[in-house]
């Protein structure tokens, strides 16, 4: 008894796992949960959200409905306990209706086509008769023909009390379309999962002319302690050797990765090096066009690697992918920075001078002397004054000031703007161009292990199969019974399709003008 | 001749398609509605000329190649290749079920879209791509999610259609909602125009004249009598929309078209959409995102929209399947599936921000 109760119990819960019901409650509170996710700024400043809930219900309420919707998880919502849950039913949705139905189908696809008894003839969708000249003996060769020629199918044949019946059927498989798509879902469930527990997402501000051997996660930046320090030096003089880095700490590996993973530290295993960013605009317009950086691997003191990545052109190194993602200047830049020079004279060749800010060095080939005075990111001119300012905080026009002295007295000055060679041009033809102040900016990366990317790349290739022959492709079946009727044929043709019907039928109706023409041509 | 001359012929053939196919309905006879698909025909194939056009003129601009000149980067752009498809979807429907009155429909959308376009002033300039779209990605991408857009359109429209044959009482739900609905719309766009006639001078661009002067001349007015003048009339116009709409049916009904018909279009034409925005709109966009940025996937608006519209598509293609889910309820899926198509399309850029904003860089 008690048993009996048991398995009715488990039987439920296996149809409410295994039902279509289950399938659309989920569409509809993942969609519906999904879409107050979207309103909500995500792992954003409270601050943020609680301006946002003001501006909808007002200020008195929004601080008191920021923390009823915080506490349900909503300002991370889809790593949110219960978003997770019903992720965990969609899956479990889809693998209990999978091993519930599969059997059926499986024996549906393998199960050969069988002739069909007369009665069964009435019930078709697609129902087509006609009287052909000839007994059966004489015309089966031609349907049987026909049947190839027209549809594609190679039917089988048998005899029966009254004639012959002709049967065939493709795209059986097809029937599996729904499934390679249900089970795509889960392989990229699966691979997402992989990618969490295996996988980092960090970032790294990364300064021209610097080497680093870590990457850090977004919220490391908000930890920083002595002890997040300690662990970083360690880590930079042993060279990313993390077993050296450990001695070094007076604690051992396995407890440095544990805290170096509590502070979102990653290492990286190698050292990545920016020799260079840039950005390159448009014309002369402040629209970028690309934004590059020069980057180069370095694995046991030893360039490996060396690569310019842009948006769309990551570096991969070692299962460890960098993209470009922002940029920005390094604080003192322009102090610590080096100004490139390219120095040529009217006829002699190009020579490049590299110099500090405020130092004074001469010009090759004369007896000029030149000063770095003053330096713009972005230098633009008043159009009603015509004075100098700095238009942007980003290297938009990178511009530097320089005074030109002959024995100690100020010849000429000016500036020397590196996206403007008309203004490189110096007396006698003499020209200085402006290539870069190197060292001053720093490339930001998205730092990025992912040993799931595969999985989800897998699924998406399924799901794409899976949702054509779902979509595009259908099971089709035909018989065709050929019935002796005082040497005359009489054909019946049933035929099923489980996907669209029409265009099956239309097939069907070819063939019977088909069969309709032989008949009238063999008169 | 330059690819806006030609759009303007284009918008001006749907224009006078609209009115035929109109004319076609009144009158119902052969020949005219024989010039209204010729006229249709002669405005789809300037506007593919017009796409190719600036196709050539983009890729002059940019110097990328051909494939990173597709013109359909911006809102512009977009909604001449939406209203293109569209047109595309409605002729193979007219070809296919022989039936013309959809076009009373169709052509309107696809003559208003353009004149709109034309009339707020769009910027229509080519603009060289931004880095994060300097991908081949972006031709496939766009392309095919905004096939699947137009697909979701016409089961839209037909949907809509066969809840307004389909129902009977004004109490019954279905007929409140689309009533509601359609009131909504009109409602929204009414309020969006009255914003565009007030604050023309003052805006720039369509996306400044949404983020920030949005129901400014209606709902959110300053002034308080106009706020409320604007919601009691829209309520009125929905109201009389409810109390009124068995008109629409009449009109309707004398389409000779049967609501079997209009269902087996809404299901078509979403079995068509459904895999190819799956294929081009989410998984490339996954693999895209991935190149670009790192990740497949990180629940951007964007995204996280286009996967809502996704399980409401799932939603409807696995509805069909249970007991007691055909017909009207079935067609309301429809019809909210293509709302959250909308906002996925203009809500997320104009009313949230994301990644897709391409501003992560600036």
């Amino acid at each position: 008894m008690e048993k009996e109760k048991n398995k009715g119990f488990i039987d439920r819960i296996w149809d409410f796992f295994s039902s279509i019901r289950l399938a659309i409650v989920v569409f509809a509170s993942l969609a519906l949960t999904s879409i107050i996710g979207t309103v909500l700024e995500q792992n954003a400043d409270p601050e943020r959200n609680i301006r946002l809930l003001a501006k909808l219900f007002g200020g008195s309420a929004a601080p008191s409905l920021f923390n009823i919707f915080d506490s349900l998880g909503f300002m991370d919502m889809y790593h949110s306990w219960w978003f997770v849950t019903i992720l965990m039913f969609f899956a479990a949705n889809l693998i209990i209706c999978s091993i519930d139905r599969l059997p059926k189908i499986l024996k549906v696809v393998r199960e050969p086509i069988k002739p069909l008894p007369e009665d069964r003839f009435k019930g078709f969708g697609i129902k087509k008769e006609l009287v052909l000249n000839g007994g059966p003996e004489k015309t089966k060769g031609m349907v049987s023909d026909t049947i190839k020629k027209v549809m594609g199918f190679n039917p089988y044949e048998v005899k029966e009390e009254s004639g012959y019946q002709l049967y065939s059927q493709k795209g059986n498989y097809t029937r599996l379309g729904v499934y390679i798509t249900h089970f795509s879902i889960l392989v990229i469930l699966l691979g997402a999962v992989i990618g969490i527990f295996f996988g980092f997402k960090g970032f790294l501000n990364l300064p021209e002319g610097k080497t680093y051997l870590v990457a850090f996660s977004r919220t490391s930046s908000m930890a920083q302690t002595q002890e997040f320090e300690r662990i970083l030096n360690a880590v930079e003089v042993s060279a990313g050797n993390l077993q050296n880095a450990s001695k070094l700490l007076g604690i051992d590996e396995n407890s440095l990765r544990t805290m170096m993973r509590k502070f979102g530290i990653f290492p990286l295993g190698f050292g990545i090096r920016c020799d260079m960013f840039n950005v390159d605009f448009y014309g002369k317009s402040d629209m970028p066009k690309a934004y590059r950086s020069w980057l180069s691997v370095i694995k046991d003191g030893k360039e490996v690697m060396k690569k310019t990545i842009e948006v769309n052109e990551p570096l991969k190194y070692e299962g460890i992918t960098f993209y470009q993602s922002s940029y920005g200047l390094v604080p003192g830049g322009v102090e610590n920075g080096i100004f490139r020079f390219r120095a040529t004279s009217k006829d002699g060749k190009p020579e490049e001078i590299n110099q500090r800010f405020g130092s004074t060095f001469t010009l090759p080939g004369t007896n000029l002397t030149a000063k770095i005075e003053d330096f713009s990111p972005a230098l633009g001119f008043d159009q009603a004054t015509s004075k100098p300012f700095t238009y942007a905080k980003q290297m938009n026009n990178p511009a530097v000031f320089i005074n030109f002295f002959e024995n100690g007295n100020r010849k000429f000055g000016g500036w020397i703007l590196k996206r403007y060679p008309e203004t490189w041009a110096l007396p006698d033809g003499y020209t200085l161009e402006f290539l870069d102040l190197w060292g001053s900016q720093y490339t930001g990366l998205q730092v990025r292990k992912d040993p799931g990317v595969w999985i989800v790349y897998f699924g998406c290739i399924a799901m794409a199969v899976g949702l054509f022959i779902a979509f595009f492709m259908s099971h089709r079946r035909i018989w065709v019974k050929l019935i002796d009727e005082r040497n005359n044929t009489h054909v019946i043709i049933g035929a099923s399709a489980n996907k669209n019907k029409q265009a099956f039928e239309r097939k069907v109706d070819k063939l019977v003008s088909h069969l309709t023409k032989t008949k009238e041509g063999g008169k | 001749m330059d690819s806006s001359t030609l759009f303007g012929i284009a918008t001006m053939a749907y224009i006078l398609a609209m009115i035929i196919y109109i004319v076609y309905l009144a009158f119902k006879k052969p020949q005219i509605g024989i010039v209204a698909t010729t006229v249709t025909v002669i405005g789809f194939i300037t506007q593919t000329f017009a796409i190719l056009l600036r196709w050539k003129e983009f890729s002059e601009i940019g110097k990328m190649g051909i494939l990173r000149a597709a013109p359909f980067t911006n809102l512009y752009e977009s909604l001449v290749f939406f209203v293109w498809c569209l047109i595309l979807g409605y002729l193979i429907i007219e070809f296919k079920y022989k039936n013309r009155s959809f076009g009373a429909f169709i052509t309107p959308i696809a003559g208003l879209a353009l004149a709109f376009i034309d009339l707020t002033g769009v910027d229509k300039d080519i603009h060289p791509l931004v880095p994060a779209l300097q991908s081949n990605w972006l031709l496939a991408h766009v392309m095919m999610s905004f096939i699947a857009y137009s697909t979701f359109a016409l089961a839209f429209g037909t949907a809509l259609m066969y809840l307004i044959l389909k129902t009977e009482k004004r109490t019954e739900p279905s007929y409140i909602f689309w009533t509601v609905t359609m009131g909504i719309f009109i409602v929204v766009l009414g309020a969006m125009g009255l914003d565009y006639l007030t604050y023309k001078v003052a805006i720039k661009n369509p996306d400044v004249l949404i983020k920030s002067f949005l129901f400014k001349a209606s709902f959110f007015s300053n002034s308080t009598a106009l706020s409320l003048l604007s919601w009691i009339v829209a309520i009125a116009f929905i109201f009389l929309l409810w109390r009124y709409g068995y008109v629409l049916k009449k009109v309707i009904a004398s389409f000779s078209l049967s609501p079997e018909t209009l269902e087996e279009i809404t299901y078509k034409s979403i079995a068509i959409g459904f895999p190819i925005f799956t294929l081009g709109g989410l998984i490339f966009g996954a693999i895209w995102a991935d190149q670009a940025w790192g990740v497949y996937w990180s629940w951007d608006p964007k995204e996280t929209w286009s996967l809502i519209s996704w399980f409401a598509y799932a939603f409807f293609l696995h509805s069909r399947l249970l007991r007691g889910w055909k017909g009207k309820k079935i067609a309301i899926v429809a019809v909210v599936g293509f709302v959250m198509v909308i906002f996925t399309y203009l809500g997320v850029n104009l009313l949230l921000s994301g990644l897709h904003s391409y501003g992560s860089m600036e």
